[in-house]
C-alpha cells in the first residue's frame, strides 16, 4: 500500500519533472535531488525522504516532451509509483527501459492521502473502496521489463550475438 | 503501406510490415549531444561483466554534436564534453562536431547541413526534436540514453512497434505574412499536444511540396509538440536538391506511400485562411490566433534553435529590422543554428542589421530555448520566441511566460516591443 502525495494536471512535461538547468547532472545516483525542482513543497518532501516509495498521480500526457532519461531515473531515485490516464512515448521507454514502474490507468479516481495498491491489472483505493482496470503493456515492452531493464536485456543479446 | 511501414520493412529485410507489428530494425544513423555523456555510462554497464571490450558497433553510424551547452557554462559539463572527446577519439567516430566554428552548431542543424541524413534512412537521436529529419524522407525519432547504448552496442533498436500513421493534407497558399511555423503551430493546436501520441505525421499536399527543406525542417521539427514518434515528409527533388548543394553524391532512394496505404487519421487544412498564430503559455496545443493576442507586452524577444534558426529565418528579420530598432524595455537575442548560417548571415549583412538594431548575436547553440545557458527570464517576464517549446520554466524560469512564433512575428514584435502582426511576409 501506498499514499497518493501529489496530484498533477495534463501535460506536466520533462522540465517539470527534471528542469533543464540541472541537466549536466546525469548518473541515476545524482539526479533524485532535482525531482521535480519546481515544486518546492514537493522537491522537498522527497529530498528528506518523507515521500519514499509514495504515489503520485497525473492526467493526460505525463512526461511529454524532452528525452531526458533523467527524468525517469530521478523519480526512480524516491521510489516513486506514478499512475496517469497516459504518457508520452519517449518518457514510457525511458521509464521501461530503466525499471521505473508507471501506471496506466485511464479512469482512476484519487485524491491526495488515498491509500493505493496496485494489483495485476488494477489499481485500488483502498480509502474510497474504488478500483479501476489498468492498460497492460505491450507484450514487446513486457520482455524489457521482465529482463530487469534494458541495460541487462541489452547484455542478454549482446552475449547472443557473439556466440553465433 | 505508408512510409513509415515500408521505410521498417526495409531495415527489417522483409516484403511488408504493418502497423503493431514489433520489431528490430537497423539504424542507419545514431545521433548524441553532450547527453552521450550518460549514453557512455549506460554503454559501459551493459559491456559490464560479459569478459567482453566494450566497442561501438560503427562508429561511422554515430554522430556527436556539442550543442546544448556551448561553450561549457560550468566545470560539471565541461568534464562532461572532455569524458565524450576521450570516448569519440577512442572508438574511432568521425561524425563529431566539437565546439568550433568550422563545423559546430545544433545537432539537427549539423546533421542536415552535412548531408547525413538520406531519404529512407532509420535515425535515432537522444534528443525529442529528432524528428527533424523526417523532413528528408527518413523515420527519425527521439529515444533516451540507455536505449542508445543499446544501439551503440548492437546497431539495431529493439523492440519497436511500427506506429500507425495520420495523413495531413496542406492545399491552399500561405499568405505572405504566414510561414511554415505557423502551419505547425496551428496543427498542433487542432490536434493536441497529445493528438498523435505514438503515431507518425506524414505530411502531404501541396503547401508541402511547393516548401523548401528549410520550412520542412520546422514541421519535422515539431510534430513531437503533438506527441508524434516521427513527422516525415515525402522525399522529392526538392530534397534532392538540398542534399546536393550539402555534397551528397550517391543515388538517392525515396520512399513514398502506396496509393493502399491505410492511415488512422486524416486531417485537412486550407493554407489560404491561415494567420500568423502564436503558442501561448504553458502548452505548445494553446494555439491562438495572433489578433486574440496582440499588444502582449515583450521582455525577451528570441530568434533561434533548431526550429527556426536558418538563413532563411534571419533573412525575414533582416528585412523587417533594417534600419529599425529593437523597442527600449525590450531586449532581443538572435542565435543562429549553425556556424556555417552564421558565416552566411555575416556575408549578407543580417548580422549587421541585428547589431545596428539593439540585438544580441549569441553563437550558435541550444542556448536560451531550454534555460540551461543564458537568456534566462526573470520572474514575471514574458518572452517570444522562435523555438519550439513554452512549459513552465523552459527558459529557465518557472515564474515567466513564454510565447512561441514565426521569425517575422518575432522581428516585427522586437520593434513595437508587444506582440505584432508583420505588415509582410512574402518570400
Amino acid at each position: 500500500m501506498a499514499k497518493v502525495v501529489y496530484k498533477f494536471g495534463d501535460d506536466i512535461s520533462t522540465d517539470a519533472i527534471y528542469p533543464g538547468r540541472y541537466m549536466a547532472t546525469v548518473l541515476p545516483t545524482e539526479t533524485p535531488q532535482f525531482c521535480f525542482a519546481d515544486y518546492a513543497e514537493l522537491n522537498k518532501n522527497l529530498n528528506s525522504g518523507e515521500w519514499k516509495n509514495s504515489v503520485i498521480v497525473g492526467d493526460n500526457n505525463f512526461g511529454c516532451g524532452s528525452s531526458r532519461e533523467q527524468a525517469a531515473s530521478t523519480i526512480l531515485g524516491h521510489g516513486l509509483i506514478v499512475i496517469a490516464k497516459n504518457f508520452a512515448r519517449i518518457f514510457l521507454q525511458n521509464a521501461i527501459n530503466l525499471g521505473l514502474n508507471l501506471i496506466t490507468c485511464p479512469d482512476l479516481e484519487a485524491n491526495v492521502g488515498d491509500e493505493i495498491v496496485i494489483e495485476e491489472t488494477k489499481v485500488v483505493n483502498k480509502t474510497t473502496g474504488k478500483s479501476f482496470d489498468t492498460v497492460p503493456l505491450p507484450e514487446a515492452r513486457k520482455a524489457i521489463v521482465e529482463a530487469g531493464g534494458l541495460v541487462p536485456y541489452t547484455r542478454k543479446k549482446l552475449l547472443e550475438k557473439n556466440k553465433k | 503501406m505508408t512510409i513509415v511501414e515500408k521505410i521498417l520493412a526495409r531495415a527489417t529485410n522483409q516484403k511488408s510490415v504493418k502497423a503493431g507489428d514489433v520489431l528490430e530494425p537497423a539504424v542507419d544513423v545514431a545521433m548524441s549531444h553532450e547527453n552521450a555523456a550518460l549514453v557512455i555510462n549506460q554503454f559501459n554497464e551493459v559491456w559490464a561483466g560479459t569478459g567482453l571490450e566494450p566497442v561501438v558497433w560503427n562508429p561511422d553510424n554515430i554522430a556527436i554534436i556539442f550543442d546544448h551547452r556551448v561553450p561549457a557554462e560550468s566545470s560539471k559539463t565541461a568534464t562532461n564534453q572532455k569524458k565524450i572527446r576521450d570516448f569519440v577519439r577512442k572508438n574511432k567516430i568521425r561524425k563529431f562536431h566539437d565546439i568550433r566554428s568550422d563545423e559546430g552548431g545544433i545537432c539537427h542543424q549539423i546533421l542536415a547541413e552535412y548531408g547525413y541524413i538520406k531519404p529512407g534512412y532509420v535515425v535515432v537521436g537522444t534528443d525529442s526534436h529528432t524528428t527533424t529529419h523526417g523532413a528528408f524522407g527518413a523515420f527519425a525519432f527521439g529515444i533516451g540514453a540507455t536505449e542508445m547504448a543499446s544501439v551503440w552496442t548492437l546497431g539495431n533498436i529493439l523492440n519497436v512497434e511500427v506506429p500507425e500513421t495520420i495523413k495531413v493534407v496542406v492545399n491552399g497558399k500561405l499568405p505572405s505574412n504566414v510561414f511554415p511555423k505557423d502551419l505547425i503551430l496551428y496543427l498542433i493546436g487542432k490536434i493536441s499536444a497529445q493528438g498523435a501520441n505514438f503515431k507518425v505525421l506524414e505530411f502531404h499536399g501541396e503547401v508541402i511540396s511547393n516548401m523548401s527543406m528549410s520550412g520542412r525542417l520546422v514541421l519535422s521539427n515539431m510534430a513531437v509538440e503533438a506527441g508524434a514518434t516521427a513527422g516525415i515528409v515525402p522525399a522529392d527533388a526538392e530534397t534532392e536538391r538540398y542534399l546536393r548543394a550539402a555534397g551528397v553524391t550517391e543515388k538517392l532512394n525515396f520512399v513514398l506511400p502506396d496509393s493502399d496505404a491505410k492511415y488512422s487519421q486524416v486531417v485537412e487544412i486550407n493554407a489560404g485562411e491561415l494567420k500568423p498564430q502564436i503558442a501561448c503559455p504553458h502548452t505548445v496545443d494553446n494555439v491562438k490566433s495572433i489578433n486574440e493576442v496582440e499588444k502582449k507586452h515583450i521582455d525577451q524577444i528570441v530568434i533561434g534553435s533548431c526550429t527556426n534558426g536558418r538563413i532563411d529565418d534571419l533573412e525575414i528579420a533582416a528585412q523587417i529590422l533594417k534600419g529599425k530598432k529593437v523597442a527600449v524595455g525590450t531586449r532581443m537575442l538572435i542565435f543562429p543554428a549553425s556556424w556555417n548560417i552564421y558565416k552566411d548571415a555575416m556575408k549578407k549583412g543580417y548580422l549587421e542589421i541585428f547589431a545596428d538594431s539593439g540585438a544580441i548575436i549569441m553563437n550558435p547553440g541550444c542556448g536560451c530555448c531550454l534555460g540551461v545557458h543564458q537568456g534566462a527570464l526573470g520572474d514575471g517576464e514574458v518572452a517570444l520566441s522562435t523555438t519550439n517549446r513554452n512549459f513552465k520554466g523552459r527558459m529557465g524560469n518557472p515564474k515567466g511566460e513564454v510565447y512561441l512564433c514565426s521569425p517575422a512575428v518575432a522581428a516585427a514584435s522586437a520593434i513595437t516591443g508587444e506582440l505584432t502582426e508583420p505588415a509582410l511576409g512574402g518570400k
